[in-house]
């Protein structure tokens, strides 16, 4: 029997360990896996590299790891919000290195990662400050740089629906990078609104199959 | 280089004027992608026989204008994070598609904001060189990149006076030789490998005048026209 249900937050995330690479899922707060991001708090690791695509709001998911000095990198694309006071703070502090990548290359880092591709050459970043200390190669009169693939230890995904096989329904522009980080980690944990039976997702309209997801975890809400 | 002062007099265009001015040349049947700021009000001002189908980079085509009260929904925000709607026969999707849309040329316009652009194209949109902002960049580089016909609106010169159209750009690139088409609340200037034309001029400047506050030498177009508040 596969039967990917862990019963709370706590067991979704068991396991983790200091200096684990966390990939998290959202565009802004937006399909941002909060539930699962304070459960990784609440564990007490520490020494954190997150990749995501913004570095939190306020003071809580990615702000509150950050403001509790749990992190010690973030890689994501865009830092700044309109309440990004403890990224900021930590920054200038020097208490978290912050590696910039362009959105486009951060999401096909993990595409590759979760794919089996060892890299890729992109017209992205050519010829500005991202693209320092990056091997940059002309093809066919385009001049590119040579990107890696990003993986991580643990995935945090916020999913709609999910099923206890782990097929994965998404909301509206909720889905962002929660589809492409669920192929690219060790583990793939999954929030969902709710669980649904086997046979009641539209196989049409799945939009991570199971085979991706390790955990899913219910956290209620209205969808 | 001139100040601001010795402009007065000049009918120098708002943003909205500028957005309005721009709205004017998206084609009917475009898949465009605009850029947060002014490039955003654009939206506005597209004149209604085109049917024209925004993209954002977070993962929708079809995006519409804000919900009306009562409509909200948190899983449907823009590239800035606000609400917004989505149209009859919009979509939904993940951002490697979304970046893949941008990478893989698939759209047809796309309108950006700018600190700077070169007299090649080179565009600077991303970072100043003030040492205490938190540095970011999204998806400015991927869409600089990602359509052969990126247009910049922006004011044609800083707020001291310098100019934002230069020789070279002195703020770190987002991306080079990719604009195509400069809108200002002075000119409409297009960029080409002979160098920079100006084809419109607000009322009230003389080229000798529009070309001080320029960092590089323009050349006026035979044509060229009265740049007009539209709106």
């Amino acid at each position: 029997m596969i039967d990917k249900r862990v019963a709370t937050i706590e067991d979704a995330v068991a396991g983790i360990r200091d200096g684990a690479t966390i990939l998290i899922g959202g565009f802004g707060d937006t399909g941002t896996p909060f539930e699962l991001i304070h459960a990784v708090l609440d564990t007490g690791v520490r020494d954190l590299v997150i990749v995501s695509n913004n570095a939190g709001n306020g003071y809580v998911g990615i702000a509150a790891l950050l403001d509790a000095d749990r992190v010690r990198k973030v890689v994501c694309s865009y830092p700044r919000s309109s309440d990004c006071v403890v990224i900021d703070k930590k920054f200038k502090e020097g208490k978290v290195e912050v590696e910039l990548v362009p959105q486009g290359t951060l999401v096909e880092r993990m595409r590759c990662g979760g794919a089996g591709i060892h890299g890729f050459y992109t017209r992205t970043a050519a010829g500005t400050p991202l693209a320092e200390g990056k091997e940059e190669r002309i093809i066919d009169g385009v001049e590119c740089v040579l990107e890696k693939p990003l993986r991580g230890d643990i995935a945090l995904i916020k999913a709609a629906v999910a099923d206890r096989w782990g097929n994965l329904v998404y909301s509206k522009t909720a889905r962002n990078f929660n589809p492409i980080m669920a192929t690219a980690a060790d583990l793939t944990v999954v929030q969902a609104g709710w669980i649904a039976e086997l046979g009641d997702l539209d196989p049409e309209l799945v939009g991570t199959p199971g085979i991706f997801v390790d955990r899913v975890v219910a956290v209620g809400g209205t969808r | 280089m001139k100040s601001l002062d010795h402009t007065a007099g000049i009918n120098r265009l708002q943003r909205r004027h500028i957005a309005a001015r721009a709205a004017r040349d998206v084609l009917d049947g475009a898949y465009v992608n605009l850029g947060i700021g002014m490039p955003l009000l654009i939206a506005d001002y597209v004149l209604p026989d085109r049917e024209v189908i925004y993209h954002s980079e977070n993962g929708m085509l079809g995006m519409g204008p804000a919900p009306v009260p009562g409509d909200e929904d948190e899983d449907l925000v823009n590239a800035g994070k606000q609400l917004v709607t989505l149209v009859n026969g919009g979509c939904y999707f993940n951002s490697a598609d979304s970046f893949a849309i941008m990478r893989g040329k698939h759209l047809d316009m796309v309108f950006l904001g700018a600190f700077q652009v070169s007299e090649a194209g080179d565009l600077a949109n991303w970072i100043t060189d003030d040492k205490n902002n938190l540095p970011s960049v999204g998806g400015a580089m991927d869409l600089a990149v990602g359509c052969k016909d990126i247009r910049v609106l922006m004011e044609h010169v800083t707020r001291d006076g310098k100019p934002r159209i230069l020789k070279e750009c002195t703020y770190p690139l987002t991306a080079r030789k990719v604009v195509k088409h400069i809108y200002t609340d002075l000119a409409v200037i297009d960029v080409n490998p002979s160098g920079l034309i100006v084809r419109e001029m607000v009322e009230g400047i003389d080229f000798g005048t529009l070309q001080e506050l320029t960092g590089v030498p323009l050349m006026l177009d035979r044509n060229w026209r009265i740049l007009e508040r539209l709106i």
